[in-house]
């Protein structure tokens, strides 16, 4: 990781937090996934505001902690990370770069809107390396909790798909 | 009304740890990797659920932290539902104990999220989204084997037996519930029981199972006041050991 100081206005502080990444699907950041809600400047002290993803997420706690770190190396001694539950975390919160990203790392991103609540087996997944969408649920869990397995039955080759949450 | 409070985040707290805790053991030993995979996802779930009621009922007390209370507590200190404690047996016991515990966690927190405390209704909020697959999926399970083979079948229709008379407990609130009934904080349970009941009705009928129509059929209680089986004893000294070995120690 370079070792550039950024402004640290909060401006500075969102540009600092789009370097920080997902450390299971180190493509997207944090601020992809919609993860930090809020960033708020109280005197000296910032307020950073994050939202779980899903509740058991282990990466959870190595952002908090990837989030204080690189706000040290900025100067920024005086910090304080807060977690609010509601509204909660959903995929419609994140970008649409993010999506793009997880589609060129090998991911097929959610498919319509987290409202929708349709079942996995009546979306139409694409396979994110032939772009078919002949494609079949083999699990709707997958290595990580918001990831379901999929195969692929032109290319037969399996992949990822990231939940509608 | 601190300590009602206080007790109610606890039971809420130590049923989804426990439950997260029993469905763990089957990570590495399930019957198929997706199924291995599954149910290690969906003890995620839960003991990432059971983390935030810990860290708020942390928060309102002065000197506890969510880890001195899910590790430093002793049995009777515990107050989770005795359905969570019972050994996960066979693959067709633990499915029915996971599907009868997610229609009574989707139904409960359904209605929890119309809690006045905040706090309570934002984890409620969450931990519905993820319960929602919980239920699908062991739904599906549940017709899966009832409507399988035969030895299926009659794994199944044991698992109900030996599970069925610990489904009350959960409609049976603690006095620390009632008191918060007033100030709407906590949920009703009686409320929820046709729901739970219309359900696993479906499921079963689905199943080819029968419901257990008996009237007065005998329930274990005590769970929710720290009155526990010998089983707890056993999960806790295994969950626990590590903290109570090495006190303080860290990562």
């Amino acid at each position: 990781m370079e070792n550039t100081k950024h402004d640290t206005s909060i401006t500075g502080i969102w540009k600092i937090m789009e370097e920080i990444y997902d450390p299971e699907i180190p493509v997207l950041s944090i601020v992809d996934l919609g993860i930090i809600r809020d960033i708020k400047l109280n005197d000296d002290e910032f307020d950073i505001c994050i939202t779980p993803t899903y509740s058991g997420c282990p990466a959870m706690d190595v952002i908090a902690m990837n989030i204080r770190m690189q706000l040290l190396k900025n100067d920024c001694k005086k910090l304080k990370i807060t977690q609010q539950l509601s509204p909660a975390w959903t995929t419609d919160w994140m970008t649409k770069s993010g999506k793009e990203k997880l589609k060129t790392y090998g991911i097929t991103p959610p498919v319509g809107k987290s409202f929708d609540k349709k079942n996995l087996e009546e979306l139409q997944v694409e396979c994110p390396l032939c772009h078919s969408a002949n494609t079949k649920l083999i699990s709707q869990f997958g290595s990580t909790s918001c990831k379901a397995l999929y195969q692929c039955n032109e290319c037969k080759e399996p992949f990822d798909y990231f939940k509608c949450h | 009304m601190q300590e009602n409070l206080f007790y109610y985040i606890l039971c809420l707290a130590d049923s989804s740890l426990i439950m997260g805790h029993r469905l763990s053991e089957w990570t590495g030993h399930g019957p198929m990797l997706e199924q291995d995979i599954a149910i290690s996802n969906i003890a995620l779930d839960l003991i990432g659920q059971s983390r935030n009621f810990y860290q708020y009922a942390a928060s309102l007390m002065g000197d506890a932290t969510e880890d001195s209370l899910a590790y430093l507590r002793d049995a009777h200190q515990f107050k989770n539902l005795l359905i969570t404690e019972i050994p996960n047996g066979d693959w067709a016991k633990t499915i029915l104990k996971l599907f009868l515990v997610s229609a009574y966690q989707f139904y409960f927190y359904q209605n929890l999220f119309h809690s006045a405390d905040q706090q309570l209704s934002a984890i409620a909020e969450k931990s519905l989204k993820e319960v929602t697959y919980h239920l699908r999926w062991s739904s599906e399970w549940v017709i899966r084997l009832g409507d399988g083979t035969e030895e299926s079948n009659r794994k199944i229709k044991q698992a109900i037996e030996d599970l069925w008379s610990y489904t009350g407990e959960m409609f049976q609130p603690a006095e620390y519930e009632k008191n918060l009934l007033n100030n709407s904080v906590s949920v009703d349970v009686s409320e929820i029981k046709n729901n739970w009941d219309g359900k696993v009705k479906n499921v079963f009928e689905e199943a080819t199972l029968k419901y257990p129509e008996e009237k007065n059929i005998w329930m274990h209680t005590g769970g929710k006041n720290g009155v526990h089986t010998e089983h707890l004893g056993f999960i806790l000294a295994e969950m626990q050991f590590l903290q109570r070995a090495y006190p303080g120690c860290e990562w």
